[in-house]
């Protein structure tokens, strides 16, 4: 089956975004002053191929944690939908 | 050419590859190598260094490609036989992501890329790298780094506090670990570590550019003289 695959990288709770800080300040001198706890992450797409769902999944849980994430500062998550239903 | 024959490696990206060279063929006994990504041969060099700059384009995290190129797999194979590797800047974080040195570099906590001369005091001469220093010696090497915020679990860090691993922090000109020498935000001030045997020593300042007192600096010369005589 061929898939698409959505894989969410972001820094560790605790962990400093220097990113997201500047982004907060930045919009709170734009003037929207509730904003807080803003995290800069990355969002990885891409389509694999495999022979079920779960296969598929193992693998890109494996890309992750080899080099997607490093878990020492990152936390990941990742969504697999089926190419054809996903449009 | 003769002397021991010294690995400098290179991938797409790397800049600091002709420092690292020269620093090499400045010291006595030493011959470079070049060393190529793509090639499994590590050409029977005796010691290894991973340059500074910007490997693959320091794309997804810095390091994380090239941790994954051919010639990491022999470089990790290497050092893990006792054959003395240092990893500066770039190459530090490449030695994180390989898994040969804990923790990993993060953005610099102040938003700029820093570029100037660091005082450093060498915490640990039980690496051939720092055996020619005096222990709590004060050098001043070149930094220039975006992402050297070195960060670990606290109980990795106890560890390499507690093992003697912390190889050299960023200090200010009277030697003090104060917050405002550290330049990038990194746990304990700390700026070079070391594994468990000594022989892999990973850090963010330059060495390879403290050469010459003519241009600001010649403390770096004994890292080099350092591995050349752990490489003979």
């Amino acid at each position: 089956m061929r898939a698409r695959a959505e894989v969410f990288v972001q820094l560790k709770p605790g962990m400093l975004d220097p990113q997201g800080e500047t982004l907060e300040h930045a919009l709170e001198g734009m003037g929207y002053e509730s904003v807080d706890e803003m995290r800069v992450g990355k969002w990885i797409t891409f389509r694999v191929e495999g022979s079920d769902p779960e296969e598929i999944s193992e693998r890109v849980e494996e890309m992750c944690r080899r080099l997607l994430a490093n878990p020492v500062i990152e936390r990941y998550r990742f969504e697999i939908s089926d190419e054809e239903s996903a449009g | 050419m003769s002397g021991v024959p010294i690995g400098v490696v290179r991938f797409p990206g790397t800049n600091c590859d002709e420092d690292v060279r020269s620093a090499v063929a400045g010291t006595p006994g030493a011959r470079p190598v070049w060393l190529w990504h793509k090639e499994r041969d590590l050409q029977r060099v005796r010691g290894i260094v991973l340059a500074g700059g910007f490997s693959y384009g320091d794309y997804l995290r810095a390091g994380a490609i090239a941790r994954f190129s051919p010639i990491m797999e022999e470089v990790v194979r290497f050092a893990r036989a006792g054959g003395p590797v240092l990893g500066i800047c770039n190459g530090f974080q490449i030695l994180t992501e390989a898994g040969l040195l804990p923790g990993a570099l993060m953005r610099n906590n102040r938003l700029s890329f820093v570029c100037r001369p660091q005082w450093l005091r060498v915490e640990s001469t039980g690496s051939p790298f720092t055996a020619r220093y005096a222990p709590g010696e004060r050098v001043l090497f070149p930094i220039a780094h975006g992402e050297g915020n070195y960060v670990a679990e606290p109980a990795v860090l106890d560890d390499l506090e507690a093992e003697g691993r912390v190889v050299f922090r960023y200090v200010d000109e009277t030697g003090a670990v104060t917050p405002e020498a550290n330049p990038n935000g990194s746990a304990r001030n700390i700026a070079g570590i070391q594994d468990a045997t000594g022989r892999v020593v990973g850090l963010m300042p330059h060495p390879d550019r403290a050469m010459e007192t003519l241009l600001g600096s010649a403390d770096g010369r004994r890292v080099f003289e350092g591995l050349v005589e752990a490489a003979a």
